[in-house]
């Protein structure tokens, strides 16, 4: 048993709770712990990935206990992707961060580390029940994060009252899911549960679907679906900068676990349940891009409309996902690589944009000039181009390799409809919004950033070409791992068909703690 | 008891629904806490009700209860009242800042 495979729970948890015990008398601890923390994940999370890739799975039973009985930790190649793309954004959003006012706000970088503690362990478990539980870790951390930083006001607490509200019906909705599922089938490990499904048991079959669309409706909350996106573009348009770019990747969560509980659990092998996602699925998700992308147009400021474009977004990745295809699947996995880290970029340069332009701020009216008029317009540029899916950017790829994978489907005239007409809207807002933000205001900018701060938004922008030229081993990692998902049995031999671990463990001096 | 648990159930869900589409916090409190007593309730049961056993294999008891929904039921009680309290002091700070307590914050005059 390889003990790396917990470190990224263990780390943020120890960097956390160390802060939080000096933060009276030491308040530089947090920052710099953040910092570490962040940084020392990445390391972890990319020799995780490395690791995923030699398609093994990494099982790791918490205190020794046996498969279904104790909670496991799974690595694979989906979680290791996720935990890598986790530790990104984090390392991104943080460095923003250090360079505003949230750098000397010790509760920020408390907040931070228990919501990648959350945000990892939520990617890593094997266990249906754990997985609530991570769930909880990181709503609660995401709760304090909403509120933290200037600004905003009676909008942002607004905004978070409904967040948490919604939340926590979410919460509730979940138990009852979990509730159903354990009742019908006698077990949470997820691996156990993809066997229990899979056996013919017609008595209680109706009971397994409602449990599974139960979950479905809590993963479309998390994933800010349609009809339950709502609370997303009030929430993430008041928060400060830092905190929207790390919750690019919350929403990912609701889409990982679609992936992970509808392929693996209630995939094509489980007997009555099977595929009992799909009718809902692909329809919500572009309803979801036809309504988010009104919404785009509709935007009065810079930071609504990023908003937007992330339920265009999510709309999109599902639609890929939707399919239940291995290229559907897989196209979906490569979009959602460029979609967070282009999130991440725009949130952070709606923030650049908004410091500079005092009472402008960034609403989307004619105002006060930007600082660094060429090198601020150009980034917003670029990320205009790589978000709204025009070539020569990542954004392009992901959604073309998406559309490709519908030709053949019977929705392909819906998908690409909404796909491609919401792309067009997205550039006629964006270049609506560009045009007045960058050409049609004049005057000195109020205050003109440090370049830090504009650097710190470069690096997720950077992310987009670096997709293009590495186009191939990504899509091979990809195509790899939907393998993965959509073959569940070597996932759930990996969990279940273990020697007994506490005693081969204990024998072997590796294995000792 | 079967019968008698499940209208505890469903009464606590549909209360607790009622007051969580209420406009004001304290309500939706109320509500929110009412629908986890109910989840609550809801997951002890999922491991089927059993009286008079112990959650434990023992070799001179008839029978045992299933003890993981206990510890499931555990967790869920901690986590809601966590969540529970922080709620309620959101829902403060959203009067002071609002000017009521309407949870859009309309009708601060009435």
């Amino acid at each position: 048993m390889n003990h790396l495979v917990i470190a990224p729970i263990l780390l943020p948890l120890l960097c956390g709770a160390l802060s939080l015990l000096f933060v009276r008398r030491l308040e530089a601890l947090a920052r710099v712990l953040n910092l570490a923390g962040c940084i020392l994940l990445l390391p972890i999370t990319l020799w995780m990935l490395l690791d995923a890739g030699t398609d093994h799975y990494r099982v790791y039973a918490l205190g020794g206990w046996p498969a279904p009985f104790g909670i496991v930790l799974v690595a694979d190649r989906l979680s290791a992707l996720m935990l890598a793309l986790t530790s990104l954004v984090a390392l991104c959003s943080l460095l923003y961060a250090l360079a505003g006012e949230l750098r000397a706000n010790p509760y920020f970088h408390i907040l931070f580390q228990f919501q990648i503690l959350g945000l990892n362990g939520a990617f890593l478990t094997g266990d249906l029940f754990n997985l609530f539980v991570f769930f909880e870790i990181l709503l609660i951390a995401s709760y304090g994060l909403l509120l933290q930083g200037e600004g905003a006001g009676a909008a942002r607490t607004r905004a978070t009252l409904h967040y948490v509200v919604l939340n926590l019906a979410g919460s509730a909705l979940f138990l009852i899911a979990v509730g159903v599922i354990y009742g019908v089938t006698g077990t949470l490990n997820m691996a156990d549960l993809a066997r229990q499904a899979a056996q013919p048991n017609p008595a209680n079959a109706s009971l397994l679907q409602a449990g599974a669309l139960l979950l479905l409706v809590v993963f479309m909350l998390k994933a800010a679906l349609l009809p339950l996106y709502f609370w997303l573009p009030a929430a993430y348009s008041t928060a400060a900068a830092p905190v929207a770019a790390l919750f690019a990747i919350m929403t990912k969560v609701g889409v990982y676990s679609i992936l992970r509980i509808f392929t693996l659990i209630f995939g094509a092998g489980a007997g009555a349940a099977a595929g009992v996602a799909e009718p809902w699925l692909l329809p919500m998700a572009l309803l979801t891009v036809a309504l988010g992308a009104i919404g785009v147009l509709a935007a009065t400021s810079l930071r609504l409309l990023v908003s937007y474009l992330v339920i265009v977004s999510v709309g999109t990745l599902l639609a890929g996902v939707g399919l239940f295809t291995a290229a559907g699947i897989s196209a979906a996995l490569y979009y959602l690589l460029h979609t967070t880290m282009i999130t991440v970029c725009l949130y952070l340069l709606a923030d650049v944009i908004a410091r500079q332009r005092g009472s402008n701020a960034d609403t989307l009216t004619a105002g006060t000039a930007v600082g660094r008029p060429v090198l601020t317009g150009a980034m917003f540029f670029l990320a205009a181009i790589a978000v709204a899916g025009m070539p020569p950017l990542s954004g392009f790829l992901g959604k073309l390799l998406i559309l490709e994978a519908a030709v053949d489907h019977r929705s392909m005239p819906w998908l690409w409809g909404a796909l491609l007409g919401g792309g067009l809207l997205g550039i006629i807002a964006l270049g609506r919004a560009g045009s007045v933000l960058f050409w049609t205001s004049a005057g000195r900018p109020v205050l003109t950033l440090p370049a830090l701060p504009l650097a710190a938004a470069m690096l997720p922008l950077a992310a987009s070409p670096l997709l293009v030229l590495f186009a191939h081993p990504v899509q091979e990692y990809t195509t790899a791992a939907t393998a993965q998902l959509l073959l569940p049995q070597g996932y759930i031999d990996a969990v279940l068909d273990r020697p007994a671990p506490s005693l081969m463990e204990h024998a072997s001096p590796e294995g000792m703690p | 008891m079967e019968v008698l648990f499940a209208t505890v159930v469903g009464i606590l869900t549909a209360c607790g629904v009622y007051l969580l589409l209420r406009a004001r916090t304290y309500p939706v409190v109320l509500g929110l806490t009412l629908l986890s007593y109910a989840v609550n309730l809801f997951l002890f049961a999922s491991g089927g009700l059993v009286t008079g056993k112990p959650p434990v294999i023992a070799a001179d008891a008839a029978g045992y209860t299933d003890p993981l929904p206990q510890a499931l039921v555990l967790t869920a009680i901690v986590i809601g009242f966590g969540m529970t309290a922080f709620l309620v002091i959101l829902a403060l700070r959203a009067r002071v800042e609002l000017g009521s307590d309407h949870v859009d914050g309309r009708g601060a005059d009435r």
